[in-house]
């Protein structure tokens, strides 16, 4: 139930080759987020799976059976688009009920699972409207109500939250975490957000160019990036980059150290430098420091509460070197 | 929406163009009116008088009438169909991505430009002509008995001329509705397993009900006053097997030089225009509310 494998998979748009040969195992039950920058082919790669494109080459299996030349309605898979799409003109219930009519549920059956998924998603009260009278957040329940009562093998999301404004996210993305949890099916969720990335994935693919720069656990990504793209793309804020003689005397091309892993002092420390912007978000505050002898890009730096410092002073920083990362010159882990 | 005082300046503002209309509208409208209250016959001038209902009572029984009706009924409900189905079906053809795409939108508008007296001509004379025409041709080819169809299926004829020329508007209308439909909706319902047809009846129709009410109305006030066409190719004839209200009512005024009773025929069609117009309003004018 819900086993997808890409294999040497391959999408081109005419003479652009947007998807490189990519194999990829998606293990039932798994939530599996997909990220990288703007157009690194991550909503094609979804839409290969779900049958939306065709693949140029390569195989699509689900469930071990062949599905690279499915129809998408037999795949089996059910998708939430980041602009709902729902149908304006049909009732939130009709909207709800359209795939089930199609496949010829009965009446009945089609009822009960309307109305758990309107229970589950809080729709009860908003049934009989049209999408056009719901807001953002009832929109998007009512796309995922629509693909819940498919009963799908998997869900397929491309960047369903990002129309939504911050707190709405935060709390749609707990539902979906939620839902994922009492479903237990396979979902393959598409964002640029990392945020939802690392909050929400079983298994992250890190993506550039329409190839897999890493797969792995969050935490894992986190801890032991591939190769500085993902290293700078994993984590908020950013990872520092430093490159030339500090660089050198770790013996690596460049060296990476995140904000939250340097010790901060007004007084010593193993490089110092000079306080520039301070951006304070109340639990923590990031303070932009111009290294000395460190290249011209600033280094972020979190340190909590109120750091006795001001714009211009001196600043000494330390690294943890335990969670220091090396890069090669191909900008591979070292 | 607006706030209350943009709604009283929006009145002010839209006041002269209305007032224009109202009077150009009213003008002839009154003189209609008057005149069909008159015994006023071109042949007798100077000897206009009044005579009550006798104009209205006299078209009204006037067995042509009926037949009038009937024909007008059945040319705008002809055209309608054949427009609203045949552009719906073009439409979508040609929202088909395919090579020369652009040169062909072009050429489905051509028919648009073409004055009705002409194309009314080139059919009557280039195609429908039984000795001349390229249908006669093709029948003689076939070795079939050419078929005169100005004769022996007078409307049938001209509702097939007027639906060439109307054709490509509803298309044009169709089209960019169409266009306007959000892929992805179809992709879900794609997805969701509806089939081409099912994605046509329950996603692409509906969008474009908008689009075919104003295609409806719109086309509906221009096929009420069908004219030319029939001038040019049947003379409402054989007898009258294809006269329309406007033929008639031309036939009553200019060829029976009976002014009076042509005006009075005037204000029937522009009555059953409105209860055409209600109608139609009632029964779809409900798309254009959402
Ligand atoms: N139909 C198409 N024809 C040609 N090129 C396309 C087509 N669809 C996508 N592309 C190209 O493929 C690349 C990947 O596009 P894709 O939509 O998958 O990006 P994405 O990762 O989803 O980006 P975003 O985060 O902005 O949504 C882009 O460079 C895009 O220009
Ligand atoms: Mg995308």
């Amino acid at each position: 139930m819900g086993r997808i494998t890409l294999d040497q998979v391959t999408k081109s748009f005419g003479e652009v080759n947007v998807i490189p040969p990519l194999d990829l195992t998606i293990e039932d039950g798994e939530f599996v987020v997909f990220v990288g920058p703007s157009g690194c082919g991550k909503s094609t790669l979804l839409r290969l799976i779900a049958g939306l494109e065709d693949v140029s080459s390569g195989q699509i299996r689900i469930d071990g059976a062949d599905a690279t030349d499915m129809p998408p309605a037999r795949r089996g898979l059910a998708m939430v688009f980041q602009s709902y799409a729902l149908y304006p003109h049909m009732s939130v219930r009709k909207n709800i009920a359209f795939p089930m009519k199609m496949a010829g549920v009965p009446e009945d059956e089609q009822k009960r699972r309307i109305d758990s998924a309107a229970k589950a998603l809080n729709l009860t009260d908003y049934l009989d409207r049209r999408p056009g009278q719901l807001s953002g957040g009832q929109r998007q329940r009512v796309a995922i109500g629509r693909a819940i009562v498919r009963e799908p093998q998997a869900f397929l999301f491309d960047e369903p939250l990002s129309n939504l404004d911050a707190a709405l996210r935060v709390n749609m993305r707990l539902e979906i975490m939620e839902l994922h949890k009492s479903l237990a099916t396979t979902m393959i969720y598409v964002t640029h957000d990392q945020v939802e990335a690392m909050t929400m994935a079983d298994k992250i693919v890190v993506l550039r160019a329409g190839n897999i720069e890493q797969v792995g656990s969050p935490l894992e990504l986190y801890r032991e990036p591939r190769n500085e793209f993902v290293a700078s793309f994993i984590g908020s804020p950013k990872m520092n980059l430093i490159r030339g003689e500090v660089a050198r005397t770790y013996g690596a091309q460049s060296i990476g150290i995140r904000p939250e892993h340097i010790a901060v002092s007004t007084d010593e420390g193993l490089w110092h430098g000079t306080v520039g912007v301070a951006e304070h978000l109340g639990s923590d505050t990031f303070v932009h420091v111009h290294g000395h002898g460190m290249g011209s890009e600033p280094l972020t730096v979190r340190v909590d509460g109120e750091l006795p410092v001001r714009h211009g002073d001196r600043i000494f920083l330390t690294p943890d070197t335990e969670k220091l990362h090396r890069f090669d010159a191909q900008g591979l882990r070292l | 929406m607006a706030t209350q005082h943009s709604r009283a300046a929006a009145r002010l503002m839209i006041s002269p163009a209305v007032l224009l209309l109202l009077g150009w509208m009213i003008v002839p409208l009154s003189m209609t009116l008057y005149f069909s209250f008159l015994r006023y016959n071109l042949l007798m001038p100077g000897m206009e008088e009044f005579t009550g209902w006798t104009n209205y009572r006299f078209f009204l029984t006037d067995p042509a009438f009926f037949a009038a009706l009937t024909n007008t009924l059945l040319l705008v409900g002809g055209v309608l169909l054949i427009t609203v189905i045949g552009g719906t079906l073009l439409a979508l053809l040609l929202d088909q991505p395919f090579w020369g795409q652009g040169i062909v939108r072009i050429m489905v508008i051509a028919p648009f430009f073409v004055m009705p007296t002409v194309s009314a001509l080139v059919w009557k004379n280039m195609f429908m002509n039984p000795v001349n025409g390229l249908f006669g041709h093709a029948a003689h080819w076939l070795g079939l008995e050419p078929y005169d169809f100005l004769s022996q299926a007078p409307l049938m004829s001209i509702i097939g001329i007027v639906s060439w020329q109307w054709l490509p508007f509803a298309t044009l209308i169709l089209l960019t509705a169409l266009q306007s439909l959000d892929q992805e909706q179809l992709e879900a319902a794609e997805m969701d397993g509806a089939g081409a047809v099912q994605r046509f009846g329950y996603i692409m129709l509906p969008h474009l009900a908008r689009a075919i009410t104003v295609v409806i109305l719109i086309q509906t006030i221009f096929l009420l006053s069908i004219f030319a066409e029939i001038l040019v190719t049947t003379n409402g004839g054989p007898g009258t097997a294809s006269t329309n209200l406007t033929y008639l009512i031309y036939m009553q005024s200019l060829l029976q030089f009976d002014v009076g009773g042509g005006s009075a025929g005037g204000v029937i069609a522009i009555i059953l225009a409105n209860i055409v117009a209600i109608f139609l309003m009632r029964m779809i004018g409900k798309n254009l509310d959402a």
